[in-house]
C-alpha cells in the first residue's frame, strides 16, 4: 500500500448520523423478537399451552349443582320416608343386594328397618359424602317421623366468582408460566448461542455487551405483556376471573417477577456449554417451584417443616402475590414479603450471573 | 492513535500462551505489512488460532505484546474493534435470521461502514438477501461470515481457515472474494493447514510449528530456500535392494533424497537432468522404477523439510 492511502486511512470520515432502526440496541432485540416468533414450538409453549391447559382444568374442575344421591333402603316404609327428600334416589332393595350394591359403589348408603321402628344407616364413615348422606338421610327420617326444626333458617346462595378453583388455577399458571418463559427464554438462547460461538463472534465485535443483554430484556418485557394479557383475558372471558386490583400493580409485578426469573435464568445460563447442561439445569432449578409452589394446589398443604423453603421459592412468592392481587384486589404495598422474596432472588441472581459469565 | 505511515498494522513480540496441558504459542514475532496478505500456514495445534484469538482480542496472551495499527488491547479496545474485520473458526450464524438482517444486525455494530445492500453484494449473496441462514450452502454460509467482518469497511482483516470444510468449487470462490479485498488494499491475515490457499492468496507467509514460526517469507522465497524448484517420487518394483539416499543425493541436480511411504521422494533444481541421471542410475542397477511423479516444490515440500512431517498429519 502507498503512503498516500495509509493517510487516507487515518481520515477516516465521523460516524454518519443513521436512523433509529439501524442501532445495535434495536438490531439486537429485533433478533431476538424473530428468532421468537420463528420457533413455532416456542410460540406454542408460552402463549397456546397455559390457555389450553386453563381450559382443560377450568372444564374438569368446574362448579356443578349438587348431584343426587343414590342410596339403598331395605322394606317400602323407609323407603317411602326417604323419598320425600327430592335429592335423594332410592332403590328399594333387600338386604343381600343392598349390601352388595354398597360394596360396589352404585349406593353411598343402605339403610334398614332395626329393631323398635328404628333405622339403621350402613356407611363408610371416612368417606365425607357418605357423612354428608347420612347427615342428610338422618334428617329426612326424623322429618318423616314428625320431628321439626327449632329455629327458622333460609339459605342465601353464594356463587361469586374469585372462589372458585379456576380463580384458583389462573394466577397459578400466570405464574408457572412467568417462570418457564423467563427462565427458558433467557437460558436457553444464551447457551446456545454460546455453543455455537456465536457469542464469541459478537464479542470480536464492537457491539456493546451491555446492549446485548439489554435486548433479552427488551423483547422478554414485549412478549410477557402479551403472555400475560392473552392469560389474563382469557381467564376473564370464558370463566370469568377477575382481576380485583388495579391493572397497573398487577403489570408492574408480573414485570418483577419476569425479571427475577430472567436473572435465574441468565444466572444458570452464564457458564453452561451445551443445552444438554443447561436443560438439566434448567429442569433441576424449575421442578421444585412445580411441585412446591402451589401452581395446582395451595402451597399451604406442605407440612409446617417445609413452609421455610416452600416461601423462600421464588415462584411461591410470584403465586401467592398474584392470587392476592387478582382474587383479593390486595395493593402491592400489602405484599411486601412477597416482592422481597422476589426482589432478593433479582438481585442476588443478576449480580452473581454477571459475575459468573462467560461470552466464550 | 494514528497509524503512523512507516510503522507495520501488525506487531507482535514475544508471544506466549500456554494452556494446562500445552504451550500453545511459545515466544511469537510477527510484523505484517500494510495492505498484505500475510498467511500463517501449519498443521493443526500449531498455535495458529490461539495466535490470531490474541490479535483479534478474544484471548489474553501469558506473555508479549499485540500493537494494531498502533493501538494495544488494553488502553485501546473499543477503537480497535472499530477498525477490524474478524471472520472466526467455526461460528455458526443463527438459522432463523435471513442473509439481510444478519448483514444488517453487525452492520449495527459499526460505526461507520458500507451499506447492507453494498456489503452483500461484495461477497455475491444478492440472489440470497431473504434467505434464511440455516438454508446456505457451506460456502454461502461462509461468504456470509466474511460480509459479516466487512461491514465496518476494516482496515485490519482476520481470517482463520476461511475454506476448512468446503468443497474444491466454493473454496476457489472464496479465494476470489479475498484476492478482490487484497486489490482493495487491505490488510489481511489468513490461517490454513491448506498449502495450496497460503501459495495462492499470501503475499507472505509464517509457517508456525509448535507454536513457533519456523520460516518466513514470501511463498517463492520459501519455496526457493530449500533449494530445489521440483519434487520427483518414485517407487520400485518389490523385491529391488533399498537404494542408499546418500547415493540418490548424489544424482545430478538431486539436493535431498528421503524415503516416503515406501517409496522415495527426491528435492530437484533441474527436473530434466535429475530423472535422467535418476533412470541411468537404476538402469545400472537393474531396477524397475514404477509410480514416477513429479510435481513443482510447494510450501507443503518447505514444511516436510523443515519438519520430516507433513502439514495434513493429525
Amino acid at each position: 500500500m502507498s503512503e498516500g492511502s495509509v493517510l487516507a486511512q487515518q481520515m477516516r470520515p465521523a460516524a454518519e448520523p443513521r436512523p433509529l432502526a439501524d442501532h445495535a440496541l434495536v438490531q439486537l432485540t429485533l433478533v431476538r423478537f424473530r428468532e421468537f416468533w420463528r420457533e413455532p414450538e416456542a410460540v406454542f409453549w408460552v402463549f397456546v399451552f397455559p390457555i389450553l391447559l386453563a381450559t382443560g382444568l377450568g372444564i374438569a374442575f368446574r362448579n356443578r349443582p349438587a348431584d343426587v344421591v343414590k342410596i339403598g333402603a331395605v322394606g317400602p316404609q323407609i323407603a317411602a320416608a326417604l323419598r320425600t327428600e327430592k335429592s335423594l334416589a332410592v332403590d328399594v332393595l333387600d338386604l343381600a343386594a343392598g349390601e352388595q350394591a354398597l360394596r360396589a359403589g352404585r349406593i353411598i348408603l343402605l339403610a334398614t328397618p332395626a329393631a323398635g321402628g328404628g333405622v339403621t344407616y350402613h356407611f363408610d364413615d371416612t368417606n365425607p359424602e357418605a357423612r354428608n348422606a347420612r347427615m342428610l338421610i338422618d334428617r329426612t327420617v326424623q322429618h318423616a317421623a314428625g320431628a321439626r326444626d327449632v329455629v327458622p333458617v333460609t339459605d342465601a346462595l353464594v356463587r361469586e366468582p374469585g372462589s372458585r378453583y379456576i380463580d384458583f388455577l389462573v394466577p397459578g399458571l400466570l405464574g408457572m408460566n412467568l417462570m418457564g418463559s423467563g427462565i427458558w427464554g433467557l437460558g436457553f438462547a444464551i447457551v446456545d448461542a454460546r455453543r455455537k460461538k456465536l457469542l464469541k463472534r459478537l464479542i470480536a465485535s464492537p457491539m456493546p455487551r451491555s446492549q446485548y443483554l439489554l435486548s433479552f430484556l427488551l423483547s422478554r418485557l414485549t412478549f410477557l405483556y402479551i403472555e400475560v394479557a392473552a392469560l389474563v383475558v382469557f381467564g376473564q372471558l370464558v370463566f370469568g376471573v377477575p382481576v380485583r386490583g388495579p391493572l397497573w400493580e398487577l403489570a408492574l409485578l408480573c414485570l418483577i417477577s419476569s425479571l427475577s426469573f430472567s436473572a435465574l435464568g441468565l444466572l444458570i445460563a452464564s457458564r453452561v456449554r451445551t443445552i444438554e447442561g443447561a436443560s438439566g439445569l434448567m429442569n433441576l432449578v424449575m421442578l421444585p417451584m412445580w411441585i412446591f409452589s402451589g401452581v395446582f394446589f395451595s402451597a399451604d398443604r406442605f407440612p409446617a417443616m417445609f413452609q421455610p423453603f416452600v416461601r423462600a421459592l421464588p415462584l411461591t412468592a410470584v403465586i401467592d402475590a398474584l392470587r392476592a392481587q387478582m382474587l383479593q384486589g390486595v395493593g402491592l404495598s400489602q405484599l411486601g414479603p412477597q416482592l422481597a422474596v422476589i426482589g432478593g432472588w433479582l438481585i442476588v441472581c443478576f449480580f452473581t450471573a454477571l459475575k459468573l459469565f462467560r461470552w466464550r | 492513535m494514528p497509524t503512523l505511515p512507516n510503522k507495520p498494522p501488525v506487531c507482535v513480540h514475544g508471544l506466549r500462551k500456554a494452556y494446562s496441558d500445552v504451550v500453545a504459542v511459545d515466544g511469537l514475532d510477527l510484523e505484517v505489512r500494510a495492505g498484505e496478505c500475510f498467511g500463517l500456514l501449519g498443521p493443526n495445534g500449531a498455535g495458529k488460532t490461539t495466535t490470531i484469538e490474541i490479535c483479534e482480542g478474544l484471548l489474553a496472551p501469558d506473555a508479549g505484546t499485540v500493537e494494531l495499527l498502533g493501538m494495544r488491547w488494553e488502553t485501546d479496545g473499543p477503537e480497535l474493534r472499530q477498525r477490524l474485520g474478524v471472520q472466526l473458526q467455526e461460528t455458526q450464524l443463527s438459522e432463523k435470521l435471513t442473509v439481510d438482517e444478519t448483514v444488517r444486525l453487525f452492520r449495527s455494530f459499526y460505526r461507520r461502514g458500507p451499506t447492507v445492500t453494498e456489503v452483500i453484494a461484495m461477497v455475491q449473496l444478492e440472489e440470497k438477501r431473504g434467505s434464511r441462514v440455516g438454508g446456505l450452502s457451506g460456502g454461502q454460509k461462509q461468504r456470509l461470515a466474511m460480509a459479516c467482518a466487512l461491514v465496518g469497511d476494516p482496515d485490519l482483516l482476520f481470517l482463520d481457515e476461511p475454506t476448512t470444510g468446503l468443497d474444491p468449487q466454493a473454496r476457489r470462490q472464496l479465494w476470489e472474494l479475498i484476492e478482490r479485498f487484497k486489490t482493495e488494499g487491505r490488510t489481511i491475515i489468513l490461517t490454513t493447514h491448506y498449502m495450496d490457499e497460503a501459495e495462492r492468496l499470501s503475499d507472505r507467509v509464517a509457517i508456525m510449528d509448535h507454536g513457533k514460526v519456523i520460516a518466513l517469507g514470501s511463498p517463492r522465497e520459501l519455496i526457493a530456500s530449500i533449494g530445489a524448484e521440483h519434487m520427483v517420487a518414485f517407487a520400485m518394483d518389490g523385491g529391488a535392494a533399498p537404494l542408499n539416499l546418500a547415493s540418490l543425493e548424489n544424482l545430478d541436480g538431486v539436493s535431498v533424497a528421503r524415503c516416503e511411504n515406501g517409496g522415495y521422494e527426491l528435492q530437484v533444481r533441474e527436473l530434466h537432468r535429475a530423472v535422467a541421471a535418476l533412470f541411468e542410475e537404476t538402469a545400472r542397477r537393474g531396477i524397475v522404477v514404477t509410480d514416477l511423479r513429479t510435481h513443482s516444490a510447494t510450501l507443503e515440500d518447505v514444511f516436510v523439510s523443515l519438519t520430516g512431517r507433513h502439514l495434513r498429519d493429525e
